[in-house]
């Protein structure tokens, strides 16, 4: 929801007089919310109090009536001013100064009009066009030449997460990450959004894509059966990956391994270790994982499902990898544009097993979108959560037991 | 000894409409007013003892008699009003010039701050009450608490016909307040009942606050208030106060009464 503000200063003997009172209610009673920023109150009877007020309305109009109708009682807005621009030194260098974001919704002063930075994310800098009004978020890499970036912190505002109006795991604005916790209530409300997301999803509604970033532990420890049910069954629209997940994915299929563990027999099969290379030659002998799965070659697994259900897959390499197989991108920058150009329209991230993935999407993702990160290492989760995301969950347990349990919830039948 | 700042009804009539009571049409009696206003004067003078300070009257500006908002008065300083209505912002000039005259310190609000003076700031010694909305804008009263140190509550007058505060609320000098309730809003009253005991709040009937009971001048036992409040007059008398009912309805007409004729100086 895009929210506008205005901060208002309130001052004199407004508590006694109940002036305080009244202008709180008159911005709640009108549909407003607001944030007390600051109130130092008088020390003496004579002394006046004084309160600043971050006023928030769902529109524009109505944060304008909110404005006229509390002004006659004091409340005054506070002047602002636009932000300052220096032009980026040359290609790929940000002006001294720049403006770091963070992952909450920001908003620029240009030429007196608040305007709403696009595609929040962490750690880029904030590219102003002041003739179009507008402002969008910028990678490093990304700036050219002469671009207006956003200097210091005057005219820049963020704005903070408001409480989700869901009463559900994720409405507890907290990142506590406990492996001593029961999981079994916190998958069920995943259960549910999913639900919600998957209806949205048909609906055509925005914001209901599911994302998914995961590694090959999700294969290894058992996962692949529910993750490929999810998947089926179309609540999963984008998968984010390296090289490993769908290489021991199709190891699956074509050898019945995963890095030569022979998944129903239960032990290591002799020259198992080669499976997975085989597997990646075969591929890239094909020339695509499409063309593996549509010519029959793979013909089950999380790849050949998300083939069939046309889900968005952003495979990121990294200097391990074997192959590696077709379509993983092996240039981090670009994956990192090509995983950036799928977040919008995510209204759900899982983050299963994989610390790179994990992180990486993490700092991609804004702090509107919930997450929930499933790792038996709590440090992962725990790093997540101190990015200060308040819709993050982290859960300590082993990715195929979440999967599993989570398709169970959905209906499986695994 | 009371001091207040009067001015002769030489030139008082209707020339304009800027509150509900002011109608171009409803002509005031000059020879009546004028008859009234020196009764005003005997009685403030003779039965409650206080000091005149007659200011000239000037032609063509006929809200001028309404002294109480020439400005307000703490001890040797003087905040001139600065009017809303353009109407009434002729007359800044010559209550400035007043002031100036006497000798006190010229305290300035900035100009386009609406404040209307004693009409709108009245209270106890400690306490001070603000009327805002209609004519005094909110804003000038953090800077007046800061000037004279002292706490001022404001009040939002929310019914037309009470347009100062001091046509719908009085405070005694014993510490008790005459007022009409509904004049202000709930956050209003439930302040003034916050701050003043209920044994200590005396409310007028509607039918005596239109004939503007709260409009009265009070010094020390004395009350001065329009003639025609008997319900006002007996609350006043039960707490051992002296009611003086004076006949002002020629200036009813313009909506003002005993205490808009009249600026307390000390």
């Amino acid at each position: 929801m895009t929210q506008t503000q205005e901060t208002v200063v309130l001052t004199g003997h407004i508590i006694d007089s109940l002036i305080l009172a009244k202008v709180l209610d008159r911005i709640l009673m009108m549909g407003g919310t607001f944030d007390i920023q600051d109130m130092q109150i008088g020390k003496t009877r004579e002394e006046p109090s004084r309160a600043r007020i971050i006023v928030r309305a769902s529109s524009a109009k109505l944060l304008s009536e909110i404005l006229h109708a509390i002004q006659p009682h004091g409340a005054s807005v506070e002047s602002e001013r636009d932000c300052r621009l220096a032009a980026a030194p040359a290609d790929g260098i940000f002006p001294d100064e720049f403006y770091a974001t963070t992952h909450l919704s920001t908003q620029v002063r240009v030429h007196d009009q608040w305007v709403e930075v696009e595609g929040i994310e962490m750690d880029l800098g904030i590219c102003v066009d002041p003739v179009g009004l507008t402002a969008r978020t910028i990678p490093m890499g990304q700036v050219k030449r002469g671009d207006l970036i956003v200097t210091g912190r005057e005219g820049v505002r963020v704005i903070p997460l408001q409480r989700p109006r869901a009463r559900d795991v994720f409405s507890f604005m907290e990142s506590q990450v406990s492996a001593e916790r029961p999981h079994g209530h916190i998958i069920g409300d995943i259960a549910k959004r999913l639900m919600q997301l998957r209806a949205g999803f048909r609906e055509g509604k925005s914001g209901s894509k599911v994302l998914l970033a995961g590694g090959p532990a999700i294969v290894h420890a058992g996962g692949r059966e529910a993750l490929t049910w999810l998947i089926e069954e179309a609540f999963i629209h984008v998968l984010f990956c390296g090289n490993a997940l769908p290489a021991h994915d199709m190891e699956v299929d074509l050898y019945g391994t995963s890095l030569g563990y022979g998944h129903a027999a239960g032990r290591v099969v002799p020259h198992g270790h080669e499976h997975h290379l085989r597997t990646i030659n075969r591929i890239r002998a094909i020339g695509s994982i499409e063309a593996a799965v549509r010519t029959g070659v793979i013909k089950t697994g999380i790849m050949a499902a998300c083939v069939r259900r046309g889900v968005h897959i952003v495979m990121a390499g990294t200097i391990r990898d074997d192959g590696p197989l077709p379509g993983v991108i092996t240039d981090s920058l670009e994956a990192q544009a090509a995983m950036r150009a799928a977040i919008p329209g995510i209204g759900l991230a899982l983050l299963v097993a994989s610390t790179l993935h994990a992180v990486a999407t993490g700092n991609l993702l804004p702090a509107t979108i919930p997450s929930v990160c499933v790792d038996v290492n709590p440090a992962v989760p725990t790093k997540l959560s101190d990015r200060g995301s308040f819709q993050a969950v982290g859960l300590v347990m082993d990715a195929a037991s979440f999967l599993r349990e989570l398709a169970r919830e959905l209906g499986a039948r695994l | 000894m009371s001091r207040l700042l009067v001015c002769p009804p030489d030139y008082f009539k209707i020339e304009y409409e800027i509150n509900p009571w002011m109608r171009c049409s409803n002509a005031v009696d000059s020879d009546q007013a004028i008859h009234q206003w020196h009764h005003l004067m005997q009685v403030l003078e003779q039965d409650v003892g206080a000091v005149l300070e007659r200011m000239k009257p000037v032609p063509g500006l006929p809200d001028l008699v309404f002294t109480a908002n020439a400005g307000i008065v703490v001890g040797r300083k003087a905040v001139p009003s600065r009017f809303r209505y353009p109407e009434r912002q002729r007359e800044e000039a010559y209550f400035e010039d007043w002031f100036r005259g006497q000798g006190y310190e010229l305290v300035m609000l900035d100009p386009g701050c609406f404040f209307e003076g004693a009409g709108d700031l009245l209270g106890f010694p400690d306490t001070w009450f603000g009327g805002y909305r209609q004519r005094t804008d909110i804003r000038v009263f953090p800077t007046l608490s800061d000037w004279f140190h002292r706490e001022i509550i404001p009040l939002e007058l929310v019914d037309k016909r009470f347009y100062h505060l001091d046509t719908c609320l009085c405070p005694l000098s014993g510490g008790e307040l005459l007022y009409f309730p509904p004049a202000f809003d709930r956050y209003g009253q439930e302040a003034l009942a916050e701050r003043i005991a209920s044994s200590r709040r005396l409310v007028v009937p509607e039918v005596e606050a239109l004939r503007f009971a709260c409009n009265a001048v009070c010094v020390e036992k004395h009350v001065v208030l329009p003639a025609g409040c008997p319900e006002t007059e007996a609350l006043l008398t039960s707490r051992g106060y002296l009611p003086h009912p004076v006949p002002l309805d020629e200036f009813m007409k313009s909506g003002g009464s005993a205490k808009c004729l009249t600026l307390a100086l000390d």
